[in-house]
């Protein structure tokens, strides 16, 4: 079940900045609102967002319930070598989606 | 069972919602005002924000405050001595101020972030960029929102 989509190139030039672009499939429901018997439906969002690059962090993303539902999270990073890229979502319970992309450096 | 009368209040309420909060009663006008301001300290403390150097891009006017492509850029070298170590973005009148906290550095290449967002009211929205050397630079964008996010109370 793919939950979480990222683009970014397949190769690269060592030093070029590329541009990531990343999608999860989450409700992002924000806890504030209502059914329709007036009970509060609770919340339940993503909360945290990372990108690891060959085990550095190199971007990090703190959620709130004002992010739409479906986050889209667009960034860039610097090609420094070889390796993988480690995408992590983690949420409310329990949510936890990691998806790994590798990138070839010239 | 729903009787007449439950069904009226709901009914009610349903109509009344969106009025009520496009034009927030000055209460709660004040909470948000200072719940706002408290986001801003925390983001900041006591240091100065200058406006510069942060460009905020939002579209003028939304029609669906649901889905709001937002995005920020900020100019820095992006070097080990200098660069951006955090872009915050804050509301005045969402029912939270806070909408997204990014860290970052120089590995980052460039300091920029594109998200999407939920607005719930016409307001003004800040985005905050704390630099390596501990200044920050702000930028503001005002929005006029049509349709709010979260205000659709007892309507799912």
């Amino acid at each position: 079940m793919a939950r979480a989509v990222v683009t970014l190139p397949a190769q690269a030039k060592r030093g070029e900045i590329i541009e990531i672009k990343t999608l999860a499939q989450h409700a992002m429901e924000t806890g504030f609102r209502r059914t329709q018997t007036g009970e509060l439906i609770p919340r339940d969002i993503i909360r945290r967002f990372t990108c690891t690059y060959n085990g550095t962090e190199v971007y990090r993303v703190d959620l709130h319930p004002a992010i739409a539902a479906n986050p889209m999270i667009a960034f860039s990073t610097v090609a420094t070598e070889s390796g993988a890229l480690t995408f992590q979502w983690v949420g409310d319970n329990g949510y936890t989606v990691t998806e790994i992309a590798p990138i070839r450096v010239e | 069972m729903t009787t007449r009368r439950e069904f009226l209040v709901l009914a009610a309420a349903a109509l009344a919602a969106p009025t009520a909060d496009a034009q927030i009663g000055p209460n709660q006008a004040a909470l948000r005002k200072a719940a706002y301001e408290d986001a801003l300290r925390k983001v900041v403390g006591g240091a100065q924000v200058r406006s510069g150097r942060v460009k905020l891009q939002l579209p003028p006017l939304i029609d669906n405050g649901n889905s709001v492509p937002l995005s920020v850029a900020v100019e820095s070298p992006m070097t080990d001595a200098d660069h951006v170590k955090a872009i915050h973005v804050l509301t005045e009148k969402n029912p939270l101020p806070d909408v997204v906290s990014v860290r970052l550095g120089p590995r980052a290449g460039r300091a920029s972030l594109a998200t999407r967002v939920r607005l719930a009211d016409t307001q003004t929205v800040t985005a905050i960029a704390q630099m390596s050397d501990g200044s920050f630079w702000s930028d503001s964008a005002e929005v006029v929102v049509t349709l709010s996010a979260c205000l659709e109370e007892g309507l799912i």
